[in-house]
C-alpha cells in the first residue's frame, strides 16, 4: 500500500461541521497557502528563467494553431449571426463596430481563456499529477531542488504571461474573420472596416481585456498546478487532477469575467 | 557478491535515531525506533509491506516530520533544519526511489544533469558532461545517455535512478525497495551495484527491502521490523537464528515458498 494511500486511509473521520463543509473550507485554506507560496517563491532567487521560457513556448506557441482556428471561426460566426438583426434596422454599417467591441471586450479573452483552460490546464494537471504519484516531485526535493519553484512558479508565470499575448492574437484573428464575412456580404474595404472597428474601441476596453486575460492566465496556471501538485491515488488521481483542473478553471473564468465586467462597466464613462 | 563487515570504515555514527514515532491518523506506523548507522555501513531494514519502512527513510530525508523522537543525520537534527539548511543537507543524501522516479519528460542525460546544474552552478559544460559520463560508467549504462526513461527496462531505470543520486557524491544512500519488481538476475545486478557504490563512494546506506536475498547480499547489519519496531538486529544469521514464528515465516516465505 503506497504511503499516500495509507495516509488517506487513516485520516480520522471527525468533522467540525460536516464532511463537505469542512473539506470546502480546508480546500480554500490550502489554495490560499498555495497562492501565498507562489508569490513568495516567485520573487526569491534562484530564478528558473530557462524553464519559464520553455513553458512559455509550450503554453503559447503550441496553442497557436487551436487559438487561430477558434478565433477565426468566432469572428466569422459572430459577424454572420449579428447581420440579420442589424439589417432589420438598416444598420449593417455598424457591424464592424459591433464585431470589434464584442471581440475585444468579451469574446477574445473568454474564448482564449477557455481554450487554454482545456488544453493547457488539463496538461498541467495531468503532468504534475503524474509526477506526484510517481514520486518525481519527491525525487526533486531530495536532490536539493525546490520542486515548487521549478514546476509551479514557472508554469503559473508562463500562463499569466502568455494568455494576454494569446488574447491579443485571438482578437486580431477574430477581427480578420469578422472582416472577411462582412467584406463578402457588404463589400466593406479593409481600411473602412478597421477604421470603424477601432473608432468604437477605447483604451479601457483594451486595458480591461488585457487585465482580464492576466487574471484568467493566473487562474488556469494556479488551478492546474494546485490540482496536479496535490494529486493522489495513482493513475485515477492523475485523471481526476486533469479533469478537475479544467472544470474549476472554466468555472472560475466565468465568475471572474462576470465580476470584472461589473467593475469595468461601473468605471466606464457613460 | 557477499560482503563482510570489514567494509565498515569507522565507528563514527552517520545516522542516529532515538525513540522515533510516527502516526497517520489513528494508525501508529513507527512505535519507537532506535537505530545507528556507522560510516561505511550498509544497514538493511527488513519487514513486510506497510510496516513503515519507507516512512522511516522519508523521515531521514526530511520528506516527513516525526511525531516524537530524534533523527540525527551527519550530526544535524533533520526536523529542526530550516528550508535552506534542509536543501544543503540533502546534497549529502542520495535517495533511490522504489519506482526510480526518473523525470519522464527528460532524457537520461538531462535526468542526471538536473541535480548537478541546479546545485553546482559554477560547473562548466565539460565538467557536467564528465560527471554524467562517470556516473553512467559506474552503473554500466553509458549507452543509454540519450534515451528517454520510457525506453529503459526496470533494472536500467533503477541503475539510472541510483546514478542520479551518485552525481552529487552523497555521503549517505537511502534505497527504497531497490529490487522490487525485478527478475532474480537483475536483482542480483542491483545488489552488486549497491555494494559497488558502498566501496567506490564510501557511502553509509539504509536499504529498505522485503527481499531476503537483497538483505543477505548487501547488509552489514539487518534490522527486522515488526509492528513498527525493530524486533531483531544483527548479522543476517543472527537475526534469523530464532524459533520465533513470525521471523521464521518471513524467512520461509522468501526462501521456500518463492522457489
Amino acid at each position: 500500500m503506497s504511503l499516500n494511500r495509507q495516509i488517506q486511509k487513516q485520516k480520522p473521520h471527525k468533522y467540525v461541521i460536516s464532511k463537505p463543509i469542512d473539506n470546502f473550507f480546508s480546500d480554500i485554506y490550502r489554495v490560499y497557502k498555495f497562492v501565498f507560496r507562489f508569490f513568495k517563491e516567485a520573487f526569491l532567487p534562484p530564478f528558473e528563467f530557462q524553464e519559464i521560457v520553455r513553458q512559455c513556448f509550450e503554453i503559447g506557441y503550441k496553442s497557436l494553431a487551436l487559438i487561430s482556428l477558434t478565433g477565426f471561426i468566432t469572428g466569422i460566426v459572430f459577424a454572420k449571426q449579428s447581420r440579420p438583426s442589424l439589417a432589420e434596422f438598416g444598420a449593417t454599417s455598424w457591424l464592424p463596430s459591433l464585431v470589434s467591441i464584442a471581440i475585444i471586450r468579451a469574446l477574445a479573452p473568454l474564448v482564449t481563456a477557455l481554450i487554454v483552460a482545456g488544453k493547457v490546464g488539463s496538461n498541467i494537471g495531468a503532468e504534475l499529477g503524474s509526477m506526484k504519484v510517481t514520486e518525481q516531485i519527491d525525487a526533486m526535493e531530495v536532490s536539493a531542488t525546490n520542486p515548487f519553484k521549478f514546476l509551479v512558479v514557472t508554469r503559473v508565470i508562463a500562463t499569466t504571461f502568455m494568455v494576454p499575448l494569446l488574447v491579443l492574437y485571438t482578437g486580431f484573428i477574430g477581427m480578420i474573420g469578422g472582416f472577411l464575412n462582412i467584406h463578402a456580404n457588404e463589400q466593406t474595404s479593409f481600411t473602412t472596416f478597421f477604421e470603424n472597428a477601432f473608432e468604437s474601441i477605447s483604451f479601457l476596453d483594451i486595458f480591461s481585456s488585457i487585465f482580464k486575460s492576466i487574471v484568467f492566465g493566473f487562474t488556469v496556471g494556479v488551478t492546474g498546478c494546485y490540482q496536479g501538485y496535490h494529486a493522489s491515488n495513482g493513475t485515477q488521481g492523475v485523471g481526476k487532477a486533469a479533469n478537475t483542473s479544467v472544470v474549476i478553471s472554466m468555472f472560475l473564468i466565468f465568475i471572474e469575467e462576470m465580476i470584472i465586467v461589473q467593475i469595468v462597466n461601473a468605471i466606464r464613462p457613460s | 557478491m557477499k560482503k563482510h563487515a570489514s567494509m565498515i570504515e569507522s565507528d563514527e555514527a552517520m545516522i542516529v535515531i532515538r525513540g522515533l514515532e510516527k502516526s497517520f491518523g489513528a494508525n501508529k506506523v513507527l512505535r519507537g525506533i532506535d537505530l545507528d548507522v556507522h560510516k561505511g555501513e550498509n544497514v538493511v531494514v527488513l519487514g513486510r509491506s506497510g510496516t513503515g519502512k519507507s516512512v522511516l527513510i522519508k523521515i531521514i530525508a526530511g520528506l516527513l516530520k516525526p511525531d516524537k523522537g530524534t533523527v540525527k543525520v551527519l550530526g544535524e537534527e533533520v526536523d529542526k533544519l530550516d528550508v535552506k539548511q534542509l536543501q544543503e543537507f540533502r546534497l549529502k543524501i542520495g535517495f533511490s526511489f522504489q519506482n526510480s522516479a526518473l523525470y519522464d519528460s527528460m532524457t537520461v542525460r538531462e535526468n542526471l544533469e538536473f541535480p548537478l546544474v541546479r546545485n553546482r552552478r559554477n560547473l562548466s559544460r565539460a565538467e557536467v558532461d564528465s560527471a554524467v559520463k562517470k556516473v553512467l560508467d559506474d552503473v554500466g549504462l553509458s549507452q543509454a545517455i540519450d534515451q528517454m526513461p520510457a525506453e529503459l527496462s526496470g533494472g536500467q531505470r533503477k541503475r539510472i535512478g541510483i546514478a542520479r543520486t551518485l552525481i552529487l557524491q552523497p555521503e549517505i544512500m537511502l534505497y527504497d525497495e531497490p529490487t522490487a519488481g525485478l527478475d532474480p538476475i537483475t536483482s542480483i545486478d542491483i545488489n552488486n551495484l549497491i555494494n559497488e557504490v558502498q566501496q567506490q563512494y564510501h557511502t553509509s546506506s539504509i536499504i529498505i527491502t522485503h527481499d531476503l536475498t537483497c538483505a543477505k547480499t548487501t547488509g552489514d547489519i539487518i534490522a527486522l521490523m515488526l509492528d513498527g519496531k525493530f524486533f531483531r538486529k544483527g548479522s543476517f544469521e543472527e537475526v534469523f537464528d530464532t524459533d520465533d514464528e513470525r521471523v521464521k515465516s518471513f524467512y520461509d516465505y522468501n526462501f521456500i515458498e518463492n522457489v
